[in-house]
């Protein structure tokens, strides 16, 4: 096995896992701005405690397509290519999730607000939708010809395994995000979260566990088998903790049961980045689909520099913004009175 | 319209849409970080209003920028599979490096800046936003460095068909980069000149037609203060100092677009010449530039066109620095190109329907003349009126003429018009090519790509205008909304940034007397009794 093409496909997972950690908990407090939160303060506090970090969040996902570019081109062109619509709207849902972000608090009017929570709440549905259903594909298979295109239509990518990964993914983020909240706000949103934790996480985890297995049901090893195994101890343990009321162990313990359940996955699918649904010969492999050792090279310097910086400056981000939010520290909405009027009193001296 | 054509347009009305955010955040950081870094050194408050006020409206613009560049990302693979095939090993790199180096060090340290208004010490907050505006920089630096591989392929060779990077020092250090990054970020503060010039004076504007402002016997002005959130004495010196600022960063970055331009202009008669014959609509061989020329200049039959004002000599001073040498016209490169890179596209199936058809060499010269003259044109007209601007306020406030005011707010689409041109220019220059071979003849003549060749062939004609039609039209609702926001936060003047000013902390402060120094850093100013000690800035 050659080496350099190997530890892309590490950095790659590596990359996924990453975004899926961190934001798995953003795009599940996105989605709970509806299901969860009961009025404007709830969704403020919710909103601040992802406020400074999103965006940097997101920037994971950036680096995990524009690597899988730069590593492995046809891996990068076949995949995007064929979920050509399902990435559209991942696309659509991101743009909108950002904007909203940003543009919420704005203008002081109930109809805008409620216009920007329906664009946070679907918009993290459809991306980790979206994203899953992408990572489900990319294990499982695609109808690629033998030169890496889409064969049968626009839709030809629908599959059992597109819905499977896309629940996992929002299933996931939904739990890690009520995990997150716990960790990150107090008062009644912290026991809320934590009440709904317990209650959700062994319906919503299901599918990712489904999806781990049947990844190793086509391709498994016993290494990845055993990666299966402690993500289940690890989500059980997550559990547990969260009834005791250790938040921070089951955040951790959560961790734990992602990088396993990922582990699981990509590894049963190595070699194998993007098989063919049509002919295993088309398959595209660590091997056929990388980039030159000269170029995997050069990533790996950057890469070896880069992401520890990225990760210290991080984790710097997440220690300037400990402290927990609760609806007490939220003040009111800004509304300005512009500076222009219909008759300024202007001020003698 | 066939796949080839819809990939096209969405490339083009995307990366333009992208291209109106991404110069404005880049210069409107840089400007705002300088800004604090003034109040930081001097305690000025009006420094603090001005990085409060013009940060907001950066951060309005900043988020459209981030939304729309993730589709630039995708669409390389969604869009142009076979072209990311083929360039993969080389201009993925950059992209990687990009989002790594660029992207998390940008999108990190800004949350940080947003949100530590209170959290972080003042020097460590303002490091926070030079960190964020560096970030931009080199996010353009290494997406042109992508974008010049495509201009004038280097440090590659050739195999297995595919070009495959050999020379990474080559690559990252292209002449044709080194010198379009400079160009780019001048052009960037064009933009964020022209947005602080056209905005500052209708607040001057404002403030002498409310009668806040007045003009004594000498002509200069006498600040005054009126009983509207945020209109005191300080915010006369906000206004006419970002008025200042913007006009001098407007006409700085004119003159360094020009310099840069320039060198760009002597590159690309080597790199591609017949993009620059195309830019001049030059058929025949010559020396004179052309001022105005009549007749179809997108019409393939030179005969059609006629350059009725002509300057002899500038044409040769733009290629080659003297008045003399003769520049190739269109007539003479046709046959060149046919003769290295055929007459007509293989019969390969990558081309799909156009394999085997005639390759037009020519660019559609409609737009590459009047692309180069628009770029040009609006670029000088903002900072010649930027000149102007600076006289007209040498007396501290803007005439009290509306017509002015207007002309004003409206000349802040010059340099986004300009920087839209510009490159609408480059690229369109470079057709047929989506790779322009690179011609030296030391070089690597067999790296090319034709456009007609790099769209996705696994990807229907129907999918693709479905993304068009979804993507232009909300990003046709967001530039409403964006627009919208940014001039309810602009009216609304510094006490929309500062909810501090909203409340009744805004009479008889004279300039200095204010106390919100970075080293007090405004912590427990908000003058609500009894407010809790917030542990964020709450942006949200």
């Amino acid at each position: 096995m050659e080496l350099l093409p190997t530890i892309w496909f590490v950095a790659i997972a590596l990359l996924w896992t990453g975004y899926l950690f961190l934001e798995g908990f953003d795009l599940g407090v996105g989605m709970l701005m509806k299901l969860f939160a009961r009025n404007n303060t709830d969704r403020r506090v919710l909103l601040n405690t992802i406020g400074p970090v999103w965006d940097g969040n997101e920037v994971w996902l950036l680096t995990a397509a524009g690597a899988t570019f730069a590593a492995f081109p046809l891996w990068y062109a076949s995949l995007f290519s064929a979920l050509y619509l399902p990435l559209l709207l991942v696309l659509v849902a991101l743009i909108f999730r950002a904007v909203a972000f940003e543009y919420r608090g704005k203008v002081d009017t109930e109809r805008w607000r409620t216009g920007w929570d329906l664009a946070i709440a679907a918009g993290s549905f459809v991306a980790a939708f979206g994203v899953g259903a992408t990572l489900a594909l990319t294990t499982t298979g695609l109808p690629l010809n033998a030169n890496g295109d889409r064969e049968g239509g626009p839709f030809a990518w629908f599959s059992g395994y597109a819905l499977l990964g896309g629940f996992a993914v929002v299933g996931f983020a939904i739990v890690h995000g009520l995990a997150f909240l716990a960790l990150k706000t107090d008062g009644e949103v912290r026991h809320r979260a934590r009440r709904w934790f317990v209650r959700l996480l062994p319906v919503l985890l299901l599918p990712l566990a489904a999806w781990a297995v049947s990844v190793q049901l086509l391709s498994g090893e016993p290494w990845t088998w055993g990666a299966v195994v402690v993500a289940v101890v690890a989500a059980v343990l997550a559990w547990s903790f969260a009834r005791r009321g250790s938040e921070g162990k089951a955040f951790l313990a959560l961790g734990v049961f992602l990088v396993a359940g990922t582990a699981s996955i990509f590894g049963a699918a190595f070699p194998v980045v993007l098989p063919s649904t049509i002919n295993p010969d088309f398959s595209l492999t660590v091997i056929n689909a990388s980039s030159s050792d000269y170029t995997l090279g050069l990533m790996s310097i950057v890469a070896a520099i880069g992401l520890p910086l990225v990760l210290a400056y991080q984790a710097w981000t997440y220690w300037v913004f400990r402290r927990r939010v609760s609806a007490s520290h939220i003040p009111e909405a800004h509304s300005f009175l512009p500076a222009i009027a219909a008759k300024a009193m202007v001020i003698k001296d | 319209m066939d796949a080839l054509e819809i990939a096209r347009w969405q490339f083009g009305i995307t990366t333009v849409y992208h291209f109106m955010m991404v110069p404005l955040t880049i210069g409107l950081g840089l400007v705002v970080a300088v800004m604090q870094t003034l109040w930081h050194r001097t305690g000025k408050t009006e420094y603090l209003r001005m990085t409060k006020f013009w940060g907001k409206l950066f951060l309005i613009n900043f988020i459209m920028g981030v939304a729309t560049g993730i589709v630039q990302e995708f669409q390389f693979g969604m869009a142009w599979s076979e072209y990311s095939r083929f360039v993969g090993d080389v201009f993925g790199a950059p992209l990687a490096m990009e989002a790594l180096l660029a992207f998390f060090v940008e999108s990190t340290f800004l949350g940080l800046w947003i949100f530590g208004w209170k959290q972080l010490k003042p020097a460590v907050h303002l490091a926070c936003l030079w960190i964020a505006v560096v970030g931009s920089v080199f996010s353009a630096y290494f997406i042109i460095v992508a974008n010049s591989w495509m201009q004038h392929p280097v440090g590659v060779e050739m195999i297995n068909g595919r070009p495959v990077m050999t020379d990474a020092w080559a690559v990252f250090t292209n002449n044709t980069a080194l010198v379009a990054v400079p160009h780019t970020i001048f052009g960037a503060l064009a933009v964020a000149g022209a947005f602080l010039l056209g905005i500052a004076w209708y607040h001057l504007w404002r403030r002498r037609h409310d009668g806040i402002d007045t003009v004594g016997p000498d002509g200069k002005v006498i600040p005054g203060q009126a009983d509207i959130p945020g209109r005191d004495l300080t915010d006369h010196s906000v206004w006419i100092r970002s008025l200042r600022i913007g006009a001098v960063v407007a006409m700085i970055s004119f003159a360094g677009t020009a310099l840069t331009g320039d060198l760009q202009g002597k590159l690309m008669f080597e790199q591609q010449p017949m993009k620059m014959a195309a830019a001049e609509a030059a058929c025949h061989d010559g020396t004179g530039f052309s001022v105005l020329s009549v007749g179809n200049v997108g019409s393939q039959n030179c005969d059609d066109i006629v350059a009725v004002i002509e300057v002899p000599g500038i044409l040769s001073f733009l290629a080659k620095g003297d008045f003399t040498t003769e520049v190739k016209g269109v007539n003479s490169l046709l046959p060149e190109y046919q003769a290295k890179y055929g007459t007509n596209l293989p019969d390969n199936p990558i081309y799909g329907d156009r394999a085997g058809q005639e390759i037009e060499y020519v660019p559609v010269m409609e737009v590459t003349y009047w692309g180069f003259r628009m770029m040009i044109g609006f670029g000088g007209m903002a900072a010649f009126a930027a000149l102007l601007a600076l006289w007209a306020t040498r007396n501290g406030t803007v005439p009290a003429s509306r017509g002015l005011m207007r002309l004003a707010v409206f000349g802040i689409l010059a340099p986004f018009g300009a920087n839209a041109a510009g490159w609408i220019f480059t690229e369109m220059g470079r057709q047929p090519f989506v790779v322009a071979p690179n011609p030296d003849p030391s070089g690597i003549d067999q790296v090319f790509m034709f456009t007609a060749a790099a769209v996705s062939p696994g990807v229907s004609a129907g999918e693709l205008l479905t993304s068009l039609v979804v993507l232009a039209s909300i990003y046709a609702v967001l530039l409403v909304v964006e627009v919208k926001l940014l001039v309810k936060y602009i009216r609304g003047g510094v006490a929309s940034a500062m909810p501090e000013l909203a409340h009744g902390r805004t009479r008889g402060q004279e300039p200095g007397d204010d106390d919100e120094g970075p080293g007090a850093s405004g912590s427990t100013k908000d003058g609500r009794p009894g407010a809790p000690d917030d542990v964020l800035a709450f942006a949200y």
